[in-house]
């Protein structure tokens, strides 16, 4: 058993993993931390009801990203040894400021926030949870800048066949790292916008079954509230329509930002990595169209295969170069290229095992680079495409009574994450055969580079990466299944499961419950908060 | 020996110092909640205690194993695959953990809460085991050849220094979380838990000087046991401390055993931070298992502004919830019902419309 395989298996997957939980903490984070803002501004009770339960849900999945993004830690140094010695001089850098400069605000400030309601003045409250929330867009930039610098090594000198750090300002201003900042950030606010579209839309939807919203002869929405059901006044309504519409606009707003920043990216990655995008486009031959459709065996790795049935000319030439004529090299081009710098045997080391002396394939799988980069897009617009007629849809005040729709909007808040794991895979698996991809462009270092087979531990055992991925498999299901039951219970329970006082009182919520963003409770020794 | 590995040398011994300091007494309280705590509203009250803090006190040890992945990726390199097995172990313990803390409080089932009352206190005692294990090994070593891989199979590392690591760990954690307890809470369970602490102190930190006095012995380095003469002292005084009821002063007390002891330990194998059992040639040392200067120097300078704001900013949470908590405090878990109409009887009961 060759443990990299197992070992590329097992990081693809935690990753993947870690990152269905991360947009959804920095997008819902921010947007959380803005409704809140708005409740503090306006005292509108609405706004303290959405901070409540979008809050809840956050927490939910925050846990989740917690608990995962430990092994991301510790993994480069399990599975990955001689990755982590290789590059340890310039990587363990931004990954140590990570946890002393990111997670320990989040973490720390997080916690004032949860416990904090009632012991901490509203402005500090408030604050805390501001900072928690920079806290995770901080840990976003320099984990990125990590990785940009995989992408894109910059800022190094070789010195006794190790990149060595001499030029802290290139690492941390690595363009690919500020492209690939910007562009992870509105795909997390694509993820959010979505959640809070797709939830806030059943919550209507189940408002109009209940009889308690109806539809006036105009087609406006009559509000109606309901004495049965805990928590559905009017204030009820008000909020999910409230959080519906910020949804679809935030949705939208960050696909726009989206593809200018993968634009952005694109451009770079033509003259950093211009095998990747060469295999995203699966553009075997030089030229300057871009294909919209192409058929035949996209997989094969060798290009014989591989029909384009539908191009738009001179595009691939735009998205690379801004102008429609400049040619763009192929697959076919850049493989010679690449076997005459890099060579075509791994070296006759006795370190690589088994690999030792192979030949080296520097084409990525097309399959997943071309359709991951279709998926990303596609996935990404589709959200967008959704949410405009959502706005739409809505602009009456209520959704439609429609079943189906409804099941539509809950499953396409799958389609963000969808893109997002898309991208990344894409992104890394792009990268492949190296680890540390070499930038044949005069902007990163040629002959800073680290294949992937090279990468992982030598000490380290077959069996014990399939027990790890086992392990580690195994719970991630579970834990993947409990959390979208919780997620589910606590949806479904609507406002008062997040705020259990509106359960109790008959029609507290016309009235305002004393709930107004005053000074801290003198009974504070009631813990307003606890587990 | 230069200065810059050294002082990081110092700085990682300060981080795991820190994490077993503060994640020492949560991780504690994790593993007393089902031997400990006698009912429901005590488990709550148990979890409270660590509440607000216990994410905060985690990012210690992440942060020390970034900074030795910045500091000195070839001891990260080398500690962690080495450890590989033991590793997974004390990730799977964490992950537990944390997802138990938050989940279990969601759903209103005695099944739900026991399932994860037993993820806290196995994932607590797993983690605390390992973690103890592998801070063992750093000093006693491992069976690495010369690029610093471990041979021998995936559990070449297995010597009685690991389970005393272990042990040692666990047992600091208990009493240490005992004194914690008697600190922040009231009632009934402070009462018990000084009690706890005058009962078990004594074998709970045996472990934890057994460990340094071994490695005294091994390494025989002189102020060794001028730092373990304070270690005991420190320890005596935290027990007659407890048993005159002065919380505080015990529990910091226990603080004193622990970055006296902590000392001790990482004093003494330097300048070796991970040997080898194979070949003392193959060490790995401050010298060559470090970053350039350049980057340690970045580090540094990084290190200097973000380590006083962490300190910081945790005394000041721990200010904030320095109220003692007691039973009494905690406010009744309440269940909900889903927000929908549950039959077809249900539309309609009682509602009023109204145009917008
Ligand atoms: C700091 C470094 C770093 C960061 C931030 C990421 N990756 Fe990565 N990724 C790697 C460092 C890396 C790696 C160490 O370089 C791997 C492991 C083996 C390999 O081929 O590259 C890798 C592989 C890898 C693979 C498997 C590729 C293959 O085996 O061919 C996938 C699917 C991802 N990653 C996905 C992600 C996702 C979803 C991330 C977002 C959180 C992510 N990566 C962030
Ligand atoms: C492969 C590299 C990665 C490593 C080593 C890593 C490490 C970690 C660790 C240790 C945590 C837990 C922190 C805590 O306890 O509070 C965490 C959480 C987090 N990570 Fe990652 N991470 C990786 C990838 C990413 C990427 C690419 C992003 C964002 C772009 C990201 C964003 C976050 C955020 C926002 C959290 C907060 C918790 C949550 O998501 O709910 N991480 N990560
Ligand atoms: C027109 C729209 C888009 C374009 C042109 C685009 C382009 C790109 C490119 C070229 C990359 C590769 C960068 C690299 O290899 O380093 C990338 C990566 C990625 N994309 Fe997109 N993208 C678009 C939309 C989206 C959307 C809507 C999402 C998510 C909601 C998304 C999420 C990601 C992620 C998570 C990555 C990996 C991280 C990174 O490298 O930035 N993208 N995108």
């Amino acid at each position: 058993m060759d443990p990299l395989d197992i070992a590329r298996w097992q990081f693809g997957i935690v990753t993947v993993y870690h990152f269905l939980m991360v947009p959804l903490t920095i997008g819902l984070g921010t947007l959380v931390a803005i409704l809140q803002t708005t409740w503090l501004r306006t005292g509108k009770e609405e706004y303290l009801r959405m901070t409540k339960f979008w809050g809840k849900l956050f927490l939910i999945n925050f846990i989740m990203g917690v608990a995962t993004g430990i092994v991301q830690e510790f993994q480069f140094g399990m599975a990955w040894s001689e990755y982590s010695r290789f590059v340890g001089d310039v990587f363990g850098a931004p990954l140590a400021m990570e946890a002393l400069l990111a997670f320990f605000v989040e973490s720390t400030f997080l916690g004032l926030w949860i416990f904090g309601w009632k012991k901490l003045p509203p402005r500090i409250h408030l604050a805390c949870l501001w900072i928690a929330v920079a806290g995770s867009i901080v840990s976003a930039y320099f984990i990125l800048v990590a990785n940009s610098w995989m992408q894109h090594p910059v800022g190094v000198e070789m010195l006794e066949g190790r990149p060595v750090m001499v030029d802290a300002w290139a690492v941390f201003t690595n363009n690919t790292a500020l492209v690939a900042f910007f562009h992870t950030i509105t795909g997390a606010l694509a993820v959010a916008g979505g959640f809070l579209l797709g939830i806030s839309w059943y919550q209507l939807w189940r408002r109009r079954k209940d009889g308690i919203d109806t539809v006036g002869a105009n087609g406006r929405v009559v509000v109606g509230s309901s004495d049965s059901i805990p928590g559905r006044d009017k204030r009820d309504h008000a909020m999910w329509i409230k959080s519906l519409r910020i949804g679809a606009v935030v949705a939208m707003i960050a696909f726009a930002g989206s593809a200018i920043s993968g634009d952005l990216s694109g451009k770079l990655m033509f003259e950093q990595q211009p095998m990747k995008m060469a295999a995203a486009e699966a553009a075997c031959h030089d030229g300057t169209s871009f294909s919209i459709l192409s058929i035949g065996d996209v997989g094969s790795r060798d290009c014989s295969d591989v029909v384009a049935v539908m191009e738009v000319p001179g595009l691939l030439s735009f998205l690379a170069h801004n102008d429609f004529t400049t040619e763009i090299k192929g697959v076919n081009t850049l493989v010679p290229e690449y076997q005459a710098k890099y060579g075509t045997h791994l070296p006759d080391d006795p370190m690589l095992g088994e690999r030792a002396g192979t030949e080296i394939n520097y084409v990525p799988i097309m399959a997943v680079t071309y359709w991951g980069f279709r998926m990303m897009i596609g996935f990404g617009g589709l959200a967008a495409m959704a949410a405009g007629v959502a706005l739409f849809l809505t602009r009456k005040g209520t959704v439609p009574a429609s079943k189906g729709l409804m099941r539509l909007a809950l499953v396409g808040i799958m389609a963000p994450f969808g893109a997002n794991a898309a991208g990344w895979i894409f992104t890394e698996m792009g990268r492949q055969p190296f680890v540390v991809a070499p930038n044949p462009a005069m902007s990163g270092i040629d002959q800073v580079f680290m294949f992937t087979a090279a990468a992982v531990s030598p000490g380290v055992s077959g069996g014990e990466v399939i027990f790890s991925l086992v392990a580690l498999t195994t719970v991630y299901a579970v834990l993947l299944v409990v959390e979208v039951v919780l997620l589910t219970k606590y949806i479904r329970g609507g406002v008062v499961s997040a705020m259990p006082e509106l359960g109790h009182g008959p029609d507290k919520g016309d009235g305002d419950g004393g709930t107004h963003p005053g000074g801290p409770e003198a009974d504070d020794d009631v813990l307003a908060f606890a587990y | 020996m230069d200065f810059l590995p050294t002082l990081w040398f110092i700085l990682i011994a300060v981080l795991w110092t820190g994490y077993l300091f503060l994640e020492g007494f949560d991780l504690g309280v994790g593993m007393l909640i089902k031997v400990f705590a006698r009912d429901e509203k005590e488990r709550r009250l148990l979890l409270n205690t660590v509440g607000p803090v216990w994410d905060g006190n985690e990012v210690w040890l992440l942060t020390a194993g970034g900074a030795t992945f910045a500091a000195f990726p070839f001891w990260y390199a080398s500690l962690f695959s080495a450890l590989y097995i033991p590793l997974v172990f004390v990730l799977l313990g964490l992950i537990f953990r944390a997802v138990a803390f938050e989940y279990r409080g969601k759903v209103h089932s005695d099944t739900w809460r026991t399932v994860w009352d037993w993820a806290i206190a196995l994932g607590s005692f797993v983690a605390a085991f390992g973690i103890g294990a592998m801070l063992a090994l750093t000093t006693t070593g491992l069976p690495l050849n010369e690029n610093g891989d471990r041979v021998g199979g995936p559990f070449a590392w297995f010597t009685w220094y690991a389970v005393l690591g272990g042990l040692a760990v666990v047992g600091f954690c208990l009493v240490h979380a005992s004194a914690f307890l008697a600190l922040k809470t009231d009632g009934e369970v402070r009462i018990r838990a000084r009690r706890l602490v005058a009962r078990w102190l004594p074998l709970g930190l045996l472990p934890l000087a057994a460990w340094v006095i071994a490695l005294a012995v091994l390494n025989g380095k002189w102020f060794s046991w001028l730092l373990i003469a304070v270690a005991v002292a420190a320890a005596v005084a935290a027990w007659v401390a407890n048993s005159k009821d002065r919380e505080g002063f015990s529990f910091l007390a226990m603080g004193l055993f622990l970055v006296v002891g902590s000392a001790a330990i990482f004093s003494a194998v330097f300048p070796v931070v991970l040997p080898s059992t194979l070949n003392a040639a193959w060490n790995l040392t401050v010298e060559n298992a470090s970053s350039s200067a350049y980057t340690l120097r970045l580090m540094s300078i990084v290190a200097a502004v973000g380590v006083p704001l962490v300190l910081a900013y945790q005394a000041w949470t721990y200010w904030i919830f320095r109220k003692r908590i007691s039973v009494d405090h905690l406010p009744e878990p309440h269940d909900f019902a889903p927000a929908v109409g549950l039959s077809a009887a249900a539309p309609s009961a009682g509602v009023t419309g109204g145009a917008v």
